[in-house]
């Protein structure tokens, strides 16, 4: 994917966000997760990829989400899926903070 | 192949799948069948009382694996197949029909099947119980808008089932024998709110009813109570437990008591058979005695257990019990098996229908119930694995960060 297919969107204020409570945003129809981890943001798929569930209602634990419904583990930095019963990851995506202003940068094509 | 040992798994379940799936992941190489008797791939059971029944979802999207994935795997799957026998001296497997299949090693997923209810007419047409995706499609053909619909039974099964019934437009009733719902898995207190929650919703609970006989012409038309009181209704759905299916491995002498005796790998008294999921009596380590659970996440995670346990890569399991209920928009969350506590702590307000109890036992997390709110439950299963000291107070002070709990 190179930069210039991808577009930044305003989600979210970097106070809006801390390492306990992720927030959820949209973008179009996309659901976005959005993660404070040791300091950094992190964007990633927001539905559990096993059944329909907001991650960000989920547990953080050691630098991963757990879904609030099954239990399925994932890294918040890459999405991986970790454990059972999800086997598909969580699509990340690029981040960048603009003055309070936390950026997601999805692909134009899919805004 | 190298290697040319031949691993057979009974029952094409959630749990019998993450065993066939696990010796795949672990990396072995040899042959893996897995034999169901249901015409169906491994899929989820929660969404039979639910999104399943309601027509929300297609039968294969209720699979764990699609048959592509089976087949990349190299996982060989033989559906509508009932095994009648299991012959540990020839350490082979014999199906309905005679055929014979030799193991290297076994795995025992057999699961449960439904208690019936022994009353007359119970095998009338629009009789039905739920525990299968047969079992669920057969009702969704069955239900009509306007119908009234008798849940028998005011456990989770028929709560959940009531629920969906009422969605789809049927006038639900739940008879419940003993004077509160969920009585073996809730305290009096979670039982009075899901009375409550479930007849604000239209649901109509009778408590301490029973059921005397089903009658009909040719087809359910109506029960009739002890007192000889009727009710019309055209469809009945009775949940009232499941009985797990021991015959094969107890007919092959292995150790039973109330399901297959296995340790906390998954092993039963034969080294070269493992068993997993609700067939199962094992120990846990983390509530101090042995168990038999019913549950979603024990299917999965036994069934891994064993899978690693057929690769002598076996890990002792133990987890705090966890379940979930979805009825209405209630999403109910339960931890550990709580027996005798001292106290209980509320957080947040039953009334608004989000909140979650805790059980207290000395200063400890002995178990929890939530409802609409999953995350805290999450940070009690932490608390109450690490064994941590909390105290009734806090925990109910809606000030209290229940992350901060688990850090000091």
């Amino acid at each position: 994917m190179s930069d210039a297919n991808i577009e930044f969107h305003a989600v979210a204020t970097t106070a809006e966000v801390t390492e306990d409570e992720p927030k959820a945003v949209s973008i179009g129809r996309m659901d976005i997760g959005i993660y404070k981890l040791d300091g950094e943001f992190y964007a990633i798929d927001d539905i559990c990829t096993h059944a329909y569930a907001c991650m960000t209602d989920g547990y953080i634990d050691d630098g991963q989400i757990e879904c609030p419904l099954h239990g399925a583990c994932f890294d918040i930095k890459t999405g991986k899926a970790l454990t059972a019963p999800a086997t598909i990851d969580l699509r990340p995506y690029e981040v960048k903070v603009e003055g309070d202003q936390i950026m997601v940068g999805v692909p134009k094509a899919e805004d | 192949m190298s290697d040319d040992r031949t691993f057979v798994i009974i029952g094409a379940s959630q749990a019998g799948g993450w065993v066939a799936q696990t010796l795949r992941n672990e990396g072995f190489e040899g042959k893996v069948i897995l034999i169901g008797e249901e015409p169906y791939l491994p899929y989820e059971r929660p969404p039979l009382s639910k999104a399943a029944l309601l027509g929300e979802v297609t039968v294969d999207s209720t699979y764990f694996w699609q048959q592509e994935a089976l087949d990349e795997a190299n996982i060989e799957v033989r559906l509508n197949t009932r095994v009648t026998a299991i012959d540990r001296d020839a350490k082979e497997i014999e199906i309905e029909g005679g055929d014979r299949i030799a193991y290297d090693k076994l795995a025992i997923t057999t699961g449960a099947r439904v208690r019936k209810l022994p009353i007359e007419g119970a095998d009338l047409p629009g009789v039905f119980y739920l525990r299968t995706m047969e079992d669920t499609l057969a009702i969704r053909a069955a239900v009509k808008d306007g119908a009234t619909a008798m849940i028998v039974g005011g456990g989770w099964i028929g709560l959940e089932c009531a629920a969906t019934l009422t969605k789809l437009g049927c006038k639900s009733i739940v008879v419940e024998a003993a004077d509160r719902l969920c009585g073996r898995a809730v305290t009096p207190e979670i039982s009075d709110w899901m009375y409550k929650f479930h007849t604000e919703h239209g649901v109509d609970v009778r408590l301490s009813t029973g059921i005397e006989k089903f009658e009909g012409n040719g087809q359910l038309e109506r029960v009739v109570l002890p007192g000889g009181d009727t009710i019309d209704c055209s469809i009945a759905v009775v949940g009232i437990g499941v009985i797990p299916n021991v015959e094969l491995a107890q007919d092959a002498g292995l150790e039973i008591d109330n399901g297959i005796v296995v340790d906390e790998c998954a092993r039963t008294s034969d080294p070269d058979i493992v068993a997993a999921g609700d067939v199962t009596n094992h120990p846990n380590d983390l509530l101090g005695r042995r168990i038999r659970l019913e549950s979603y996440e024990n299917a999965q995670n036994q069934g891994i257990t064993a899978g690693k346990a057929m690769l002598d890569k076996a890990e002792p399991y133990s987890e705090i019990p966890w379940f979930w209920s979805d009825q209405f928009d209630a999403n109910l969350q339960m931890i550990g098996l709580p027996q005798d506590w001292d106290e209980t702590a509320t957080r947040g307000d039953e009334a608004s229908n989000e909140f979650v109890t805790f059980y207290l036992k000395d200063g400890i997390i002995d178990g929890a119930i939530s409802v609409n709110n999953p995350r805290d439950l999450r940070v009690g299963k932490r608390l109450m694995q690490g064994k941590k000291q909390v105290t009734a107070a806090e925990l109910v002070d809606p000030e209290t960060k229940m992350q901060a709990l688990l850090k000091r």
